[in-house]
C-alpha cells in the first residue's frame, strides 16, 4: 500500500486557503442524517465535538472520565503559540512553521505545520471570543512569553494554567451543544475497539464504566482524539487515565502507525522521591524563562546548593549553548541534563536532579521594581522581598504546587528537577485531511503524528490540539462525508458489530479469569522500566534488542499471572487498568521496534551510535527522512511503510542552537 | 406575575427573603432598643409609659407593627424550611466525621439560634405585649403630659425583673440574639450581593459593633431593674 | 509510617454503605495521598480482596477528579491543596485517617468513594458558556481588557470543579461552583450579551439538581482547593437580583 498524504497542489502558503476552499461541501439537510463520533475531550475532542455539532452534524462525544472537562489537556501550563507578532518582534506564519520544522529535527511535514502556523491566529481569537482569561498587559492587550526553541515572544498564557483555560473554553462550547442537543455526550465511557463495515470506519463498541455494559455506536466516521501513550513508561506526566488503547485498537484495524519512537522527555519535571511514585509532574517549561540551571562543578557535591559559590556552578546550558541558553528546546536540555547526571554531578539524594536556580531572577526582578517604585537605594532585603512578589505574581501556582510535592521551599532554596516523559510526537499517521489509513477514521491532536515530526516545541500542543479541532476537521471532514449522505445510519445489530462487540466481551472475560497473583500495576511498572532504561532519553540497538525480548516475555506472564479483581458488569478501575496495559505491552513492542529501525539521532530519538563528537544528536537525511508508519499484521508482526518528506520550502540544516 | 414567583422560590430568591426580612428586623431592633432605653430615665416611668401608650395606638405605628409580625413570622418560616431543606440537599447519608474548621460556631447554628429566638419573643410578648394590649390587667395611670389615662407598663417590667430567672433568661436569650447577629448581620449584605472590595470590611466591622452592643443595651435593661429598683 | 484507615466502602447507589478498616506499614512521607491509597489497594489485591474504588486522574492538581473527605474535610487538612497533591508529610505515625465519599444528594454514590458529578456539567450546559460558533471571532487585540478584570476573571475561571464545595458545605450548596463560571463571565465584556440570562438559567438549573441553598458558612471558601472566593457568590446574587426584577424578560 502506498500512503498518500493528499497534500494539495500550489504554494506552500496557499495551499490551505485554496484546498479549503475547494472542499465539498454537505448541505445542512444532509448534516442533520450524518452521525460522528468523538473519541476524547480534551482540547482536540472538545473543539471538534462542538465545532461538527455547530455545523450541524449529529455528534457522540465519549470519554472515559466522569466529565469531558477533565481530560489532561486541562493540566498543561505554559501557554499556546500563536504567530501573532503582537510583540512586533519579527515574527510571521513563515517563522512559526520554521521554527516548528527545525523544532522537530526536519521530520514533519512541511504543509501540515504551514496549515497548523496559519490557524494558529485564529485559535487565540476564537478562546478570547469565548471568555478564556489570557494575561493582560496593563493597557489590556494580551500579553506573551517566550519558550524553548525560539527567538520571539509568541507565547499567550493564563498563568501558570493555560491548559485548563483553553480546555474550560472548549468544554463550555460543547456543553452548549450538549445543552441544545446537538452533541450527545457519554461520559465515563471508554471506547474499546473500532467497527469496520466493507473497509469504512463505521462505529465503536464502548464500555459504560459504571454498570460495565458494552456498548454499540454507530458513526458515519469516528474521530479519535485520544491523547498521547507517554504512560506507556509508567511514570510520566501523563494523567493515571491517558492510555494509547484506542489509537491502538485503530492500529490493529488497519490504521497506521507512525513514528512510535519519538517520544519527548521533557526538561523540568519534578525528579522521582521514590519507589511509590505513580506518576511526575512538570514544572511549565516556561520556567526556563527566568531560572538557570546548573549543577556543582564538583562531582557528587554535597553541600547546600546556597553554599555553593557562583565559580563552583557549571551553568551547562549556558555553557554550551551561549546563542539559546537556557531555552534550547525540550530534547537538547533533557539530554545535557542526563549527560550531567550521568557524569556525575547530579544532585539530590539520587543523584539524579539539577537545579533550577531562581535567585537572580529574584534579583533582578526585585531591582527593576525598586526602580519602577523609586526606591533606587533599596536594601538586598527590599530587593528580594519584591523580586519575590514578582516571581510569585508570575509563576505563584508552580512554586505553590513545587513546595506540595517536595515539601522545599522554591523562593529559598533552587528548585530540583529532572527530565520525565510527558508527550509522544508518534501517533496514528494521518493525511492532510487527518484521515488514517482506515477511510472514516481520523485522529487528531496529540493521537496523531502530523505536526511535530521529532521534537516538539513548548506551547505547541495546546496549538495543535485546538487547531485540529476547530479549524481543519470541521472542513476536511467534508472530503468524505460528501460522500456518504447517501449512506443511511446502519443499525447496531449489523454482524460487524455482533463481532467486534464479541471480540471485545471475550478479551475482558479472559482477563478476569486469568485470576493471577500479581497486580497490574507491577507489570504497568515492569514495563516502563523497561522502557525508560532502553527506549528513554537515548538509545542503543544492544538494548533495544534486549527491550523487545523483556517486553515480550512479560507480555506472556501478564497473560498468565495478572489478577484483576471482581466483575466485568460492575465500576472496576482495575479491569480498567489491565486492558489499557495489556495495550501498553504491545505498543512498547513496536516502540523499540521502530526505534531500531531509525538509524540515526533526531529529535526526542538519540541513538548513541549516532552522535557528533561533542554529543550532538546526529541526523541522516540521506537514508532517514521518512515517516516511519507500521501497519499491524497481528501477532506481534509489523510491516513498515515510508512516506518520504519533501522539503521544498526549507533548507534542512544540521539543528544547532550553540 | 410568573417571573415573580419563579424568582421568590428560587434558591437565590429564598435567600433574600430571609435577608430583607433579616435587615428589617435588624432596624427594628434600634428602634425597640432606643425606646426601651427610657425604663432607664429618672422619671418614675413616665416617658416610657407615654411613649408605650403611643405605639400601642398610633395607627400608623399600629400597621407598621402588623408589618413586623409578619416579617418575623416569615423569617421564622423561611429560616425552618431552609434548614429542613438543606438538611434533605446533604443526603440520607451523614458524614461520620465532620471538621468545624471551615465554619463558624454561629453559622452552624443559625437555625438553632433563631429558634430559641422566636422562643423567647413568645415568653417576651406574652409577659409585656399581650399584657398591654389585650388584657386590663395593668393599672392606669395620669400624667400631666398626655390628656388619657395610660397604662403603667413600667411598673410591670419592674416587678417582672424583680424575679432573677427572669433576668437570667433574658440575659442569656441577648446572647444568644447577639450570636445569631454575628452570622446574620454580615450575611444579609452578601445574599443581596452587597459586597464590595473597600467597604465589605467596613460593613463585617458595623455587624460586629451592632451584634454587640445591641444585645448589650437590652440587656443593661432587666439587670438594672434587678439591681438597682 | 504506620496507619489505621477507616475507609467508606459501598457497591453502588443503591446499596446502604459502611466503614472498613485497614491498616497500612510502610508509608512513606514523600507519598501522595492516592499514593497511600494505591498501597492499600495493592495489598487488598493481594489478599483476594475487592480494592477501593475511587477517582482520580492527573494527580497534579488540576483536572478535579479526586474527591475525598478526609478527617471530617474535603480534600484533606492542608488548605488550597487537592486529596492527590495531598502528602503524608501532613499525617503522623500512628494516626486513624477517616476517608468518606463526597455526600450530596446531587453527587450520589456510584462505588465506595467515587460520586456521580454530572449535575455541575448539566449545570454548565444551561449557561455555562459565551454563544460563539467556531469562526466568528474578531482579532483579540481588538478587545482589550484592563489587567485588572482580566486576572479577576482568571481567578474565578481557576475552579476545578472538584465540588469540595458542595462536600463541604454544610447545606450541600453548589453555589461557589456556580458563581465562579458566573463571575468569570461577568467580569469580561465577552460575557456581558448574555450575562442576565446565564446567571438566571444557571441557577435554575443548580436548583433543580437539588443542590442546598447558601447560608453563607464560608466553608466553601475554606476548602476550595483553588482558593475560590464567596466574593463569586455574592456579585452571583446581586446579578441574579437585577436580572431577575430589573430585567425586562
Amino acid at each position: 500500500m502506498r500512503l498518500d498524504s493528499k497534500i494539495p497542489e500550489g504554494p506552500l502558503s496557499d495551499k490551505w486557503t485554496d484546498y479549503r476552499s475547494s472542499i465539498p461541501l454537505v448541505n445542512p439537510a444532509n448534516k442533520r442524517n450524518l452521525e460522528v463520533i468523538v473519541v476524547g475531550s480534551g482540547l482536540a475532542g472538545a473543539s471538534a465535538g462542538a465545532t461538527l455539532a455547530e455545523l450541524g452534524y449529529k455528534v457522540k462525544v465519549f470519554c472515559f472520565q466522569d466529565s469531558p472537562r477533565r481530560a489532561h489537556s486541562i493540566a498543561a501550563q505554559g501557554g499556546i503559540n500563536a504567530a501573532k507578532n503582537y510583540q512586533n518582534d519579527g515574527d510571521s506564519i513563515y517563522r512559526l512553521f520554521y521554527d516548528t520544522i527545525k523544532g522537530g529535527d526536519y521530520r514533519s511535514r512541511e504543509a501540515n505545520v504551514y496549515r497548523l502556523a496559519e490557524v494558529s491566529v485564529n485559535i487565540i481569537d476564537q478562546c478570547v471570543a469565548q471568555g478564556v482569561p489570557f494575561a493582560r498587559e496593563y493597557g489590556g492587550l494580551l500579553a506573551n512569553r517566550s519558550f524553548g526553541g525560539v527567538q520571539v515572544q509568541r507565547t499567550f498564557y493564563a498563568a501558570g494554567q493555560t491548559g485548563q483555560q483553553l480546555l474550560l473554553g472548549a468544554y463550555s462550547a460543547l456543553q452548549r451543544q450538549i445543552g441544545m442537543g446537538n452533541v450527545q455526550m457519554y461520559a465515563r465511557h471508554e471506547m474499546l475497539d473500532v467497527v469496520l463495515i466493507d473497509g469504512k470506519a463505521r462505529g465503536i463498541i464502548a464500555r459504560n464504566l459504571i454498570n460495565g455494559e458494552l456498548e454499540r455506536h454507530f458513526g458515519h466516521a469516528v474521530v479519535l482524539c485520544t491523547g498521547g501513550y507517554g504512560n506507556v513508561f509508567y511514570l510520566s506526566t501523563n494523567a493515571m487515565g491517558s492510555n494509547v488503547t484506542a489509537a491502538w485498537k485503530a492500529n490493529k484495524r488497519g490504521a497506521f502507525f507512525a513514528n512510535p519512537c519519538f517520544t519527548q522527555i521533557h526538561p523540568t519535571c519534578i525528579p522521582v522521591s521514590g519507589e511509590h511514585q505513580s506518576k511526575l509532574t512538570l514544572m511549565s517549561e516556561s520556567l526556563r524563562n527566568d531560572g538557570r540551571i546548573w549543577v556543582p562543578k564538583k562531582q557528587k557535591d554535597e553541600r547546600h546548593p546556597t553554599q555553593i559559590p557562583e565559580d563552583e556552578r557549571d551553568y551547562y546550558l549556558e555553557r554550551r549553548y551561549p546563542a539559546f541558553g537556557n531555552l534550547v528546546p525540550r530534547d537538547v536540555a533533557s539530554r545535557a541534563a542526563k549527560e550531567r547526571c550521568d557524569a556525575g554531578y547530579g544532585v539530590g539524594a539520587t543523584g539524579m536532579a539539577v537545579y533550577l536556580d531562581y535567585a537572580s531572577a529574584i534579583i533582578r526582578y526585585g531591582k527593576q521594581e525598586a526602580n519602577k517604585l523609586g526606591e533606587y537605594n533599596a536594601s538586598d532585603q527590599r530587593v528580594k522581598e519584591l523580586g519575590k512578589a514578582l516571581v510569585k505574581e508570575k509563576y505563584g501556582n508552580l512554586f505553590d504546587m513545587y513546595e506540595k510535592i517536595t515539601g522545599d521551599n522554591p523562593y529559598e532554596v533552587p528548585m530540583r528537577i529532572y527530565p520525565a516523559v510527558h508527550y509522544t510526537m508518534g501517533g496514528l499517521w494521518v493525511d492532510y485531511n487527518l484521515m488514517t489509513t482506515v477511510p472514516g477514521l481520523y485522529s487528531l491532536g496529540e493521537s496523531n503524528f502530523s505536526d511535530h515530526g521529532a521534537n516538539r516545541l513548548g506551547a505547541s500542543a495546546l496549538m495543535q490540539g485546538l487547531a485540529d479541532g476547530y479549524f481543519v476537521i470541521p472542513y476536511t471532514i467534508g472530503d468524505y462525508l460528501s460522500k456518504e449522505i447517501r449512506t443511511p445510519s446502519i443499525p447496531t445489530d449489523h454482524e460487524a458489530f455482533e463481532r467486534t462487540e464479541k471480540e471485545v466481551k471475550e478479551r475482558i472475560d479472559h482477563l478476569i479469569n486469568i485470576k493471577g497473583k500479581k497486580p497490574v500495576d507491577y507489570y504497568h511498572r515492569s514495563l516502563g522500566k523497561i522502557m525508560w532504561d532502553k527506549c528513554g532519553m537515548s538509545r542503543n540497538a544492544e538494548g533495544l534488542k534486549e527491550a523487545i525480548k523483556e517486553i515480550q516475555a512479560l507480555r506472556e506472564e501478564f497473560w498468565q499471572n495478572v489478577r484483576v479483581p471482581g466483575q466485568s458488569d460492575e465500576f472496576n478501575p482495575e479491569l480498567e487498568k489491565a486492558g489499557r496495559v495489556a495495550d501498553f505491552l504491545e505498543l512498547g513492542e513496536l516502540m523499540c521496534i521502530d526505534a531500531l529501525d531509525r538509524e540515526e539521532s533526531c529529535g526526542g530519538h538519540f541513538r548513541e551510535e549516532h552522535q557528533t563528537e561533542d554529543g550532538e544528536a546526529l541526523r541522516n537525511d540521506e537514508d532517514y527522512s521518512y515517516v516511519a508508519a507500521w501497519e499491524n499484521k497481528g501477532d506481534g508482526k509489523f510491516e513498515l511503510h515510508k512516506e518520504e518528506l519533501a522539503y521544498e520550502n526549507i533548507k534542512i540544516a544540521q539543528r544547532s542552537y550553540k | 406575575m410568573n417571573w415573580f414567583s419563579s424568582f421568590i422560590t428560587s434558591s437565590i430568591g429564598q435567600k433574600i427573603i430571609m435577608s430583607l426580612t433579616g435587615l428589617f428586623l435588624i432596624i427594628f431592633l434600634v428602634v425597640h432598643l432606643a425606646g426601651n432605653f427610657q425604663l432607664l430615665s429618672d422619671d418614675m416611668g413616665e416617658s416610657f409609659n407615654v411613649y408605650a401608650h403611643f405605639m400601642t395606638t398610633n395607627p400608623l405605628i399600629k400597621t407598621v407593627s402588623y408589618g413586623l409580625y409578619f416579617f418575623i413570622l416569615l423569617h421564622a418560616v423561611q429560616g425552618i424550611l431552609l434548614a429542613y431543606k438543606n438538611r434533605k440537599a446533604r443526603g440520607g447519608a451523614r458524614y461520620a466525621v465532620v471538621s468545624s474548621k471551615n465554619t463558624s460556631f454561629a453559622s452552624r447554628n443559625m437555625a438553632l439560634l433563631g429558634t430559641l429566638i422566636f422562643v423567647f419573643i413568645c415568653i417576651h410578648m406574652g409577659d409585656f405585649w399581650y399584657q398591654m394590649k389585650f388584657t386590663n390587667n395593668l393599672p392606669l395611670k395620669e400624667y400631666a403630659s398626655i390628656d388619657v389615662p395610660v397604662k403603667d407598663l413600667y411598673a410591670k417590667v419592674s416587678v417582672t425583673f424583680d424575679q432573677l430567672w427572669f433576668v437570667v433568661l433574658y440575659v442569656v436569650s441577648m446572647i444568644v440574639l447577639a450570636l445569631h447577629l454575628i452570622h446574620g448581620f454580615q450575611s444579609a449584605f452578601q445574599t443581596l450581593g452587597i459586597n464590595h472590595k473597600k467597604y465589605t470590611p467596613i460593613i463585617k466591622f458595623l455587624g460586629v459593633v451592632y451584634s454587640v452592643l445591641v444585645p448589650i443595651g437590652f440587656a443593661i435593661i432587666p439587670v438594672y431593674f434587678y439591681l438597682f429598683k | 509510617m504506620k496507619l489505621t484507615l477507616k475507609v467508606w466502602r459501598q457497591r453502588n447507589a443503591k446499596v446502604k454503605g459502611q466503614f472498613e478498616t485497614h491498616n497500612i506499614d510502610n508509608v512513606s512521607p514523600d507519598m501522595s495521598f492516592l499514593e497511600m491509597i494505591d498501597v492499600l489497594n495493592a495489598q487488598i489485591i493481594e489478599s483476594g480482596g475487592d480494592p477501593v474504588a475511587f477517582d482520580h486522574d492527573c494527580r497534579e492538581g488540576i483536572c478535579g477528579m479526586c474527591s475525598m473527605y478526609i478527617n471530617g474535610r474535603p480534600h484533606g487538612p492542608n488548605t488550597g491543596t487537592t486529596t492527590c497533591q495531598l502528602h503524608m508529610r501532613s499525617f503522623k505515625d500512628g494516626d486513624t485517617i477517616t476517608i468518606e465519599p463526597w455526600r450530596s444528594v446531587a453527587f450520589p454514590v456510584i462505588k465506595d468513594l467515587a460520586v456521580d458529578r454530572s449535575s455541575f456539567d448539566r449545570i454548565m450546559s444551561a449557561g455555562g458558556f459565551v454563544s460563539v460558533n467556531t469562526g466568528n471571532a474578531r482579532d483579540a487585540n481588538s478587545l482589550p481588557i484592563s489587567k485588572e478584570d482580566a486576572d479577576s476573571a482568571f481567578s474565578a475561571a481557576a475552579c476545578i470543579g472538584c465540588g469540595a464545595c458542595v462536600a463541604a458545605c454544610p447545606n450541600g450548596s453548589a453555589m461557589l461552583f456556580v458563581s465562579a463560571k458566573v463571575s468569570q463571565l461577568a467580569k469580561l465584556p465577552q460575557g456581558q450579551p448574555e450575562r442576565k440570562s446565564r446567571v438566571k438559567n444557571m441557577v435554575k438549573q443548580m436548583d433543580k439538581e437539588g443542590f442546598g441553598f447558601c447560608s453563607n458558612h464560608a466553608a466553601c471558601e475554606v476548602e476550595c482547593p483553588k482558593s475560590i472566593s464567596i466574593d463569586n457568590i455574592a456579585l452571583m446574587n446581586r446579578d441574579y437580583l437585577s436580572a431577575s426584577l430589573a430585567s425586562e424578560k
